[in-house]
């Protein structure tokens, strides 16, 4: 069995057995929902009904609905596919990169994690959907043999390249989310007594009965697909940045992108992680699993990420300036000083200044003061993609067609009512799902518990 | 000798249902099968599981990605309709090839991942709908069993049973079942 030093925390509190742990998450999906769950999904469900109207007046009316114009392309929309795809990454982190490095505190938050990443790769893939104005003809990314001779989709394009990378990372997220759920779907199963509900708990946990072989393939299949997972999920948003990168547009064409896109993809994903687990582990009372050692862990992988993300917005400043390319000098100090300087300088803050905060213990380890901060980079996140797209495009090499972006009310509707649905799904899963990894952390029980600690400093003594 | 009969061993503990499980092998006695709500490792050597081989099926699914990607992109691409795009090169797979990592990589994921869950799903017998044979709901709780049947060892059940018993189980049932 495996064994931790007695003076680290326990990641489990509370002298829990396994049928505590068992009694904690399942009891929850078993009882009524609470009242707080009631009122957060009826807010969430007429938020996401919003969008979804926007959604369908845009796709009735034409994507002239939004502020874009001739000059400005992509805005709001590719902003915002990019903040839920960067989102999404941490839940990977979490699930696939840590286990590789058998990280054991990946257990309590990685469920959770995981579902996030997945309502946030739904929500990515409705922009470049809705954008595509005919969504109608939406299969045509796919390479179809067609009845407009033999067309096929370019290869050599980033756009496409995303069309597998999204794909691939969507389905390959839920079938690695879905067989670690098997198990604990069993376990509720087996516990349900309602006969319809035991019923679909029966279905969705496919017999799983937890032989000894079973397990041992279980295991197996876990860490091949955390194996596999961990590069799909580093070139997921380095296709993505190479969206803009391979373009010749100044701000765009620079070779940092993509370990720049992946580092703020894990910084803004951990962001949002702390901002669901802070509010789930206090309505779900899961503050036993989910407790100040899991919040400082998550706070230092926010410092690492941000500040390579600070150390690439100077770069590319100092780039910038150093390349002598007097197009590329402009588009950083309009970036600055421009008509959109108000959203660069709220980037900087939020992004480089705001993390930073977290190298003191006190701040790092108060969960009030990382919800907050965990908002402030969620907000800044947002603005960095949108400075990075907005501002590169509304003024390029020609004066004359150089133009302004405004966001109008459907833009705003598209991006709030996102925010609803995913906020729906998320709820849904709180209270349908178990929301933590029941085998994996009965697993660790005994290395990291409460009562286990105490016998080793009783034996240290 | 046999008469088809199940014998249960129920612990409450993983440590517990290993160490009685080293003993009842040290024994000679054959073990079916254990069941229990979390991986309990070490056990697959005792009751001689050996490792699986999925991990080679993923490498093999993600290969045939591989070259299906590269198949279909030099079809279409290079043989059936090249095109100009932007003076890069489209008239030999080589010459484009960097240009078709992303997707080649994607594929072979996408291949490999779900080759290997669908393999794991079938050879596990678990797929939707399927019916639970776990013998007491509380081996998905905090309960763990050892199965043995007398028709696999040179024991009848009561012989099994006194072993057994001498393992401090929390708990043991015997059932008749179909042969």
């Amino acid at each position: 069995m495996q064994q931790e030093a007695a003076i680290r925390e326990p990641l489990i509190l509370g002298n829990k057995s396994y049928k505590d742990i068992t009694d904690d998450v399942v009891g929850p999906i078993v009882g009524p929902a609470p009242k707080s769950w009631k009122i957060l999904i009826t807010i969430s469900s007429l938020v996401a009904l919003y969008g979804i109207g926007c959604i369908l007046y845009l796709i009735g009316t034409g994507i002239g609905v939004w502020g874009l114009n001739k000059t400005v392309g992509w805005a709001w929309d590719i902003t915002n596919f990019v903040w839920w795809v960067g989102i999404g990454h941490a839940g990977t982190l979490i699930s696939a990169v840590l286990l590789l490095f058998r990280q054991k505190w990946r257990m309590a938050i990685n469920r959770s994690a995981e579902a996030m990443t997945i309502f946030a790769v739904i929500m990515a893939a409705i922009f470049p959907g809705i954008h595509m104005g005919r969504i109608w003809v939406g299969y045509w990314v796919f390479p179809l043999p067609n009845q407009f001779g033999s067309l096929w989709v370019n290869f050599n394009s980033p756009l496409l390249w995303d069309v597998f990378a999204i794909s691939t990372y969507f389905s390959v997220s839920l079938v690695f989310w879905y067989i670690g759920l098997i198990p604990d779907f069993a376990t509720i199963r087996d516990r349900m007594t309602k006969p319809l509900a035991k019923k679909i708990y029966g279905i969705l946990s496919f017999g799983w009965s937890g032989r000894a072989k079973q397990w041992s393939r279980f295991e197996e299949v876990s860490l091949v697909l955390a194996g596999i997972a961990t590069p799909l999920v580093f070139s997921v948003h380095s296709i993505v940045s190479m969206d803009f990168a391979t373009a010749v547009i100044p701000g765009w064409h620079t070779t940092i992108f993509p370990p720049y896109f992946v580092s703020g993809a894990v910084f803004s994903g951990f962001a949002m992680v702390q901002t669901l687990l802070l509010v789930m582990r206090k309505v779900m009372k899961l503050e036993d699993y989910i407790h100040v050692r899991h919040v400082e862990y998550m706070n230092i992988v926010i410092i690492v990420t941000g500040s390579i993300v600070g150390v690439a917005y100077l770069t590319e400043l100092f780039i910038s300036w150093y390349s002598g390319v007097e197009y590329e000098s402009y588009a950083f100090i309009n970036r600055f000083s421009g008509p959109y300087a108000t959203s660069y300088w709220i980037m900087m803050t939020c992004n480089v200044i705001s993390p930073q905060l977290f190298w003191f213990r006190k701040i790092r380890r108060s969960l009030v003061a990382t919800f907050a901060l965990s908002i402030v980079v969620n907000i800044g996140m947002w603005f960095e993609r949108y400075v990075i797209i907005v501002t590169s495009l509304h003024r390029d090499y020609n004066p004359s067609s150089w133009g302004e972006f405004n966001a109008t009310s459907i833009d705003v509707g598209v991006f709030i009512g996102t925010l609803g649905i995913f906020l729906t799904l998320f709820l849904l899963f709180t209270r349908y799902f178990p929301v933590l990894a029941l085998n994996e952390l009965k697993s660790i029980l005994k290395s990291s518990g409460d009562s286990q600690k105490a016998v080793q400093n009783q034996e240290s003594k | 000798m046999a008469d088809n009969k199940v014998l249960h061993v129920m612990y409450d503990d993983d440590m517990k249902l290993l160490e009685a499980a080293r003993e009842l092998v040290a024994q000679g006695i054959h073990i079916k099968d254990v069941y229990s709500p979390f991986p309990v490792h070490g056990i697959d050597p005792v009751i001689g599981i050996k490792r699986t081989r999925l991990a080679i099926v993923s490498f093999m699914f993600a290969m045939t990605g591989t070259s299906l990607a590269l198949l279909g992109m030099w079809y279409f691409m290079i043989s059936d309709w090249p095109m100009n795009i932007g003076g890069k090169p489209s008239f030999s797979l080589l010459e484009n090839l960097p240009a078709f990592v992303p997707v080649t990589f994607e594929f072979s994921v996408l291949c490999g991942a779900h080759g290997m869950a669908l393999t794991y799903m079938l050879r596990n017998g678990t797929l939707p709908g399927m019916p639970a044979t776990n013998p007491d709901p509380r081996t998905s709780d905090d309960m763990f069993v050892i199965e043995m049947l007398d028709a696999e060892n040179e024991m009848s059940v009561e012989e099994l049973e006194a072993a057994a018993s001498k393992t401090s189980p929390f708990e043991m049932s015997t059932k008749q079942y179909e042969a």
